[in-house]
């Protein structure tokens, strides 16, 4: 048997409350609902907050808002900020393998490992940021006297629903190259394991990505994605996360055309170098034409 | 008198400590030179004594050789292109922390504005690390086949107009491409790349990758010339690149050459004319027309000419030229005496030849190398003038009265690096553009560069690009 005699900590710990990502603040659900999170032994681990469908409105609102002002700076400065974001997940490395390590029931090693994989995949993007241009775009060879010319541009905003078996790297995965290209982003992280996704949330914010670029709710994918998949101002929805809910939700994005991408594409997670295939989806393209002649 | 006077704006030299020698850089450590021979480094702005480096004998340059080839075959090949990569970005990051620092030292060491150092050559430094260790991951992404490799060691030798820029635009894209390089860096500057050296080991690149010998043109015959380099990338003097192409002939090496440029600037009677005076301006005066890109033939509609003429000297008389740490000045020191000499002699065959040589009323400082700006007008396409590369701050003017006329004058010459057109009109930009017979065509600007955007020239501009996609192709097999 313990002993159970109370006896004075000699400190107590603070505990993080694990909140939104909206607009570059960390507000709580407008709900003013939170559910727990357990490891994957069943352990508690915090209460994560209960995003509502408002929280999701609010959310493309802010998205929409920044997408202005993200794609239009450099590639070479989106790069840079990218890089950064790296930098800024090095510093929290022991955080983050933690929280990996409880959502996955994987040894420290192992969850260094995910983390090292998860860095590593802003760095590469961070180089694909100024080079999309050059590989996907291309100098027409017209019949006429005529410049012309295809550069890809950003889709707009775009709606993640993170995979549910990979809350780190999958989560980078699928968030890096959508904001690589210039779109901003509603990232609904997976429900059972959404702790990582918040302490990135945290690390964003600090790497001189403009609030709003990235928006991060965590909550019932059930409530959550429909209202995302549905809403009217949002251009491209990748279903990484989706689960059996794909199908009803694809049909919900054919009401404003938009991008879609189906579970499965490209989802192993930790292959290094998944190319622009889960960019290419996010960008348009657009050609310009202009007459050569004196 | 002027309402207003300039005051000095000097910026600080106490943020570099320069060493008294240099040795040289081989195999990841600073180790003496085989040979005594000593080159000192000048201060071209006071003539004053920088410090002094090592002159690398051939012994020297086998062993710089024997160091990159252990680390190509043994460390940088085999690495992954992603880990490649991250030596690379942290380059790029120091080289961001450290960058006023460099820019001092590179204004003190080569004669430019502290102005350009600090805006254009060391961001531009700094972009072209980021950009290439991007690429170290993705190089089956760059269009040159699925599965390209790294050529081997790389002979690399640049010039003084830009010391570090030319430095970061071989070494980086050689790096990332998973190469290893010996680099020598031009007689009159070598202390960024000896800093950039320092760079090296704060980034713990591992040893041997950068080899870095100074010298001077013997150095670099040996370098270029050696038998364990498979790859030769030169940027300099046109005379110099057919040396280098008759080396490496009958030899398996690959060979890069940027060389130089007499670069024309066609103004049309429709363009907007202030944005031209600055353009000719940047174009000609920038960096004291040390650049092979310059736009050193102004090509004007013969409509315009006068009153261009009229704004363009109004323009080169507000032009300071001075102390290059200051931060006022726009055209610093000339790099050496012997350039400076080449430059007069030019000059005075401009006038011999029967054009006239204007320069506004500037001040010239008692001490180091200077040339004021300098137009001449009234040149034909028979001046030498309009047919060699001064590699100064003399722009040499001709007229035109149709656009076939404007690109008959452009493309007659030897060279073909770059070319403007000035003109409001885009279908006429996009037709003359289609035909310059050179590597870049800037329109409506001049001498802007980017990591991203390849550069290189035609004809005996030399072959080759540097930068953007194409840029890889020089150092992939």
């Amino acid at each position: 048997m313990a002993d159970r005699t109370p006896s004075a900590p000699a400190r107590v710990a603070v505990r993080r409350t694990y909140k939104l990502y909206l607009g570059g603040a960390f507000p709580r659900s407008e709900s003013g609902r939170s559910y727990p999170v357990t490891s994957s032994r069943g352990v508690h681990l915090a209460n994560a907050a209960l995003a509502s469908r408002k929280d999701v409105r609010d959310a493309v609102v802010a998205a929409r808002k920044a997408f202005p002002g993200w794609s239009g700076r450099t590639a070479c400065n989106r790069g840079q900020i990218l890089y950064r974001i790296a930098e800024m997940m090095e510093g929290r490395r022991a955080q983050f393998a933690g929280e990996v390590a409880a959502a996955q029931g994987m040894s420290e090693a192992r969850a260094q490992g995910v983390v090292s994989a998860a860095i590593d995949r802003w760095v590469y993007y961070a180089g694909w940021a100024d080079k999309l241009g050059q590989v996907l775009g291309a100098a027409n060879p017209v019949s006429g006297p005529y410049f012309n010319h295809s550069q890809p541009e950003p889709t707009g905003v775009a709606g993640i629903l993170a995979p549910a078996g990979s809350p780190l790297l999958g989560l980078v995965a699928v968030l890096a190259p959508v904001i690589t290209a210039g779109n901003t982003a509603v990232l609904v992280a997976g429900e059972r394991a959404p702790l990582p996704a918040v302490t990135l949330a945290e690390a964003l914010a600090t790497s001189d990505l403009p609030g709003g670029v990235v928006n991060v709710l965590t909550g019932r994918l059930s409530e959550l994605a429909p209202p995302l998949a549905g809403h009217a101002d949002v251009n491209a929805l990748d279903l990484a996360g989706a689960g059996e809910l794909a199908g009803e939700l694809e049909e919900l994005a054919a009401g404003t055309l938009k991008r879609v991408v189906r579970p499965g594409l490209h989802d192993d997670w930790s292959a290094a170098d998944p190319g622009v295939a889960r960019i290419r989806p996010f960008v348009e393209t657009k050609t310009v034409w202009h007459p050569m002649g004196v | 008198m002027e309402i207003f006077d300039y005051a000095p704006a000097p910026e600080s030299r106490s943020i570099v400590t320069i060493r008294p020698a240099y040795d040289l850089f081989i195999d990841g450590e600073f180790t003496e030179a085989k040979s005594d021979e000593r080159i000192v480094t000048l201060n071209p702005a006071d003539e004053e004594p920088l410090s002094e480096v090592a002159a690398a004998s051939d012994a020297d340059v086998d062993r710089a050789f024997a160091a990159a080839r252990r680390a190509f075959e043994r460390v940088w090949s085999p690495l992954p292109g992603a880990e490649r990569g991250k030596y690379l970005f942290r380059i790029a990051r120091i080289i961001q922390e450290r960058a006023r620092e460099l820019a001092v030292l590179e204004s003190l060491d080569n004669g430019k504005p502290i102005k350009e150092t600090r805006d254009i050559d060391l961001p531009l430094v700094a972009a072209h690390f980021f950009y290439h260790a991007g690429w170290a991951d993705k190089l089956a992404h760059a269009g040159v086949g699925p599965s390209p490799r790294p050529l081997g060691v790389a002979a690399q030798v640049i010039p003084w107009n830009f010391p570090l820029l030319m430095l970061a635009w071989k070494v980086a894209p050689a790096l990332a491409t998973g190469n290893t390089v010996v680099l020598k860096p031009a007689e009159t500057t070598p202390l960024t790349a000896l800093a950039f050296a320092e760079i090296c080991q704060e980034a713990e690149l591992p040893p041997g990758v950068v080899n870095i010998v100074t010298g001077a043109g013997g150095t670099g015959r040996a370098v270029v010339a050696h038998p364990d380099a498979d790859k030769v990338a030169f940027t300099g003097s046109t005379g110099v690149g057919k040396e280098i192409a008759r080396a490496v002939a009958g030899t398996s090496k690959r060979l890069t050459l940027e060389l130089g440029g007499k670069g024309a600037n066609i103004v049309y009677d429709d363009a907007a004319v202030d944005q031209a005076v600055e353009g000719i301006v940047s174009g000609i005066f920038f960096n004291q027309g040390h650049v092979c890109c310059a736009g050193s033939r102004l090509l004007v509609q013969e409509s315009i000419a006068e009153e261009l003429l009229t704004r363009l000297r109004a323009r080169i008389e507000r032009l300071r030229l001075g102390d290059p740490l200051d931060k006022n000045t726009d055209i610093g020191a000339i790099n050496s005496a012997a350039q400076l000499a080449r430059i007069r002699e030019l000059a005075a065959a401009g006038e011999a030849e029967g054009a006239s040589g204007w320069s506004p009323a500037c001040p010239i400082p008692e001490r180091g190398y200077w040339f004021p700006p300098t137009v001449f007008t009234g040149v034909t396409q028979a001046h030498r003038i309009a047919r060699e590369e001064i590699f100064g701050p003399v722009l040499s003017v001709l007229t035109f009265r149709t656009p076939e006329e404007a690109v008959a004058k452009a493309n007659n010459t030897q060279y073909g690096l770059s070319a403007g057109v000035w003109t409001e009109k885009g279908s006429r930009m996009l037709w003359t553009a289609s035909r310059l017979r050179a590597g870049v065509v800037w329109s409506n600007t001049f001498n802007v560069f980017d990591p991203a955007s390849p550069f290189g020239g035609y004809k005996e501009s030399g072959y080759g690009r540097e930068g953007g996609r194409h840029g890889l192709e020089a150092y992939l097999g």
